[in-house]
């Protein structure tokens, strides 16, 4: 299936002595539904890892089974070598933050988080402390006499992802954790939970349904489809080399062409788009059978736009017209019709503070594309 | 139009108002009348008030009804909230379905049946085990129980409805065994559908006069039963007195038992627009 990632060595951001969680065949049946497939994982120690996927593609039930409150229809669940697939919820190393919080409407927001210290049967004087100590660190002390339904959702979210650390649990795991606040906070909030993870060091693994969200917060992600990990990697892995046309497309904006392989000798290609009528070379560290279909992506900041036809050696030319520009602030995407018919998105940086004019295309203009043999990644179908 | 239209409601719910309000205003008004006989107004007086708390009678049954209605509502309200945990928390068990339907079957059944059925386990039960050697308070209160607990039982359940089953797994994840969870969590959001469903099994034992006349034996009169055996005899103006009383205790019962219930509904909407309020912006 894969092409374009493999004549990169494996990219191993831990190489960090054994994982911490190790998830083996983990196979969860509703009925006749099966909501997670067969997953294997393995996080390792002090990692943000973030579980990403479409809604009900089974996260929420994946990390249920890692707390225990879900259990799975087979497979086995080990932290830190020790198998707790059989071990009840209060029995294990693991605490969670609710999608919902789930902050316990009857009590402050200070005894929220001392509920966890008081079933552990951890001394006053000590509870006490840790709870100040970790509600000044998520800046809530001034609120600790109030009520949840006293405080704004940001304020709850910070609540919840205190009660949960507060046990300093070995792995926390965070079901959509930015997920219930606006756009503005959210942002903010990513910065917040992923300074709070260095500063307490403890694994998080983050389930979202947000790419950027996941891109920005994690060392690794797994992209989840259908109950399955499609892939797994580093944010820069998974967007510079996708697996396949689903992770392409997933993550980040892409170009698709379909095409034929004419000529592959194991690190450039040339690929025959008919609907271009044109040859294209890609740089792929793989041997392709001639006349092979397959697809070519390029993402939309790889192609470079001009008004003037770049010099005759550069590969991989596309002559077009401009149909839309999305002006962006720092940047704009600009819509491109091609010859052939079909739109090609391109992003450029407004590099200056230029007026309309000086755009490096304006509508109707005819504008030139190209792009790199390296830039582009082929998919087999 | 609209003014006729609002004119033919407005008739239609007075009409309906006095068709449930105005025998109770008669029976009020009459109470505090000075003549014996009950239908000729000899005058305002509290007279039949002092006659009522003079009667030794009266005063048994009533202790006897009070009685019978607090230890049914406490031991219903416990039975009914295990029920109403088990039917909304247990998840799915082998006869569950049965079990909701027995549960919820003393709602429907008629009191007539209930109350003949009770009696026949009683007998039954005298005669082979020689326990209970007299009908009385023991099978009154067992009887009101019976259907008592149905009522809580649907009471708990849609307030555990209502409540998110993330509390008590957050609960459990932070260290809290189960029934370790149900002390600190369900109980307290419990509170109010428990006060409700204790103020209404109280009511409804004190209300009851088919079900008790089945099961209650000689000597043992409940303040309905006295009631109903002394209206037989003809009207009497020292019942309508005690008549008056009861349906102000009722009356503050179901006030106090709705004020819970839409209290706690209120407090959750609040809740609910506060969050949306919140994610809406800071
Ligand atoms: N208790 C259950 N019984 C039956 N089906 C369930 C149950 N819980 C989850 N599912 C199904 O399993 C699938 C995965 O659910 P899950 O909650 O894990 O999705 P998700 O990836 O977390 O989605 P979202 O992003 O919307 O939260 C869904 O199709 C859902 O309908
Ligand atoms: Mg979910």
């Amino acid at each position: 299936m894969s092409h374009g990632a493999n004549h990169m060595t494996q990219s191993e951001p831990n190489r960090r002595s054994e994982p911490l969680i190790k998830v083996k065949g983990i196979v969860k049946n509703f009925g006749a539904f099966t909501a997670v497939d067969n997953v294997d994982l393995e996080i390792y120690r002090g990692e943000l890892f973030s579980i990403l996927g479409a809604s009900g593609c089974g996260k929420t039930t994946l990390l249920r089974i890692l707390a225990g409150l879900e259990s799975p229809s087979s497979g086995t669940v080990f932290v830190d070598g020790i198998d707790i697939t059989n071990l009840p919820p209060y029995e294990r190393p693991v605490n969670m933050m609710f999608q919902s919080y789930a902050l316990f409407p009857h009590m402050t927001v200070a005894h929220n988080v001392a509920y966890g210290l008081k079933r552990d049967g951890v001394a006053k004087p000590e509870l006490w402390k840790r709870v100040d100590e970790i509600l000044d660190m998520v800046e809530l002390s001034d609120l600790s006499k109030r009520k949840p339904h006293q405080l704004s959702g940001g304020q709850r979210q910070r609540v919840a992802l205190a009660r949960a650390l507060v046990k300093q649990p070995k792995v926390l795991l965070l079901d959509e954790p930015l997920a219930a606040l606006d756009k503005r906070l959210r942002e903010q909030t990513q910065f917040e939970l992923m300074r709070i993870q260095e500063q307490v060091g403890v694994t998080f693994v983050v389930v979202t349904h947000d790419q950027g969200e996941a891109m920005t917060l994690s060392d690794r992600i797994a992209v989840m489809d259908c109950g399955r990990f499609v892939q797994i990697g580093s944010p820069s892995r998974l967007y510079e080399f996708p697996k396949n046309r689903f992770i392409a497309s997933f993550i980040g904006s892409v170009n698709m062409l379909a095409g034929q392989v004419v000529r592959c000798d194991g690190t450039l290609c040339t690929i025959y788009i008919p609907s271009h009528d044109s040859h294209f070379e890609v740089e792929h560290g793989e041997y392709l059978d001639k006349g092979a279909a397959i697809w070519l992506a390029v993402r939309p900041e790889k192609i470079r736009i001009s008004q003037t036809s770049p010099t005759s050696d550069m590969p991989n030319q596309i002559l077009g017209i401009v149909d839309d520009i999305a002006y962006t602030g720092n940047m704009s995407t600009y819509r491109v019709r091609t010859e052939a018919g079909d739109v090609l998105e391109v992003t450029h940086p407004n590099q200056s503070r230029a007026k309309d004019s000086q755009l490096v295309a304006d509508w109707g203009d005819t504008a030139h594309l190209c792009w790199a043999p390296s830039d582009a990644v082929l998919f087999s179908e | 139009m609209r003014g006729k239209r609002s004119l033919f409601l407005l008739s239609a719910l007075s009409f309906g108002f006095a068709f449930l309000y105005v025998p109770m205003a008669v029976l009020i008004f009459y109470s505090f009348n000075y003549s014996k006989l009950v239908p000729v107004w000899g005058g305002f007086s509290t007279r039949w008030y002092r006659v009522l708390f003079e009667s030794e009678e009266m005063w048994a049954a009533l202790t006897l009804s009070l009685k019978i209605a607090t230890v049914n509502a406490t031991v219903a309200t416990l039975l009914g909230a295990l029920a109403g945990l088990t039917l909304s928390r247990a998840g799915h068990f082998k006869g569950r379905t049965l079990f909701a339907g027995m549960v919820s079957a003393p709602l429907v059944m008629p009191e007539v049946i209930t109350g003949l059925s009770l009696l026949l386990l009683f007998i039954t039960l005298s005669n082979l085990i020689g326990w209970p050697s007299e009908r009385g308070m023991t099978t009154i209160t067992i009887a009101h129980i019976t259907f008592s607990l149905a009522y809580v039982a649907v009471i708990v359940q849609s307030r555990l409805a209502g409540v998110s089953q993330d509390l008590e797994e957050a609960a459990q994840d932070l260290g809290g065994k189960p029934f370790r969870v149900l002390i600190d969590i369900t109980l307290p959001l419990l509170m109010p559908a428990l006060a409700a469903g204790w103020l209404l099994a109280f009511t409804l034992s004190l209300d009851d006069l088919v079900i008790a006349s089945f099961v209650s034996g000689p000597g043992s009169n409940t303040l309905p039963i006295l009631i109903y055996s002394r209206i037989r005899l003809g009207l009497r103006p020292d019942i309508n007195a005690l008549a008056t009383m009861i349906i102000l205790v009722v009356s503050i019962g179901v006030f106090v038992a709705g004020w819970l219930l839409l209290r706690q509904q209120r407090l959750r909407d609040q809740e609910a627009q506060l969050a949306t309020a919140d994610s809406n912006g800071k």
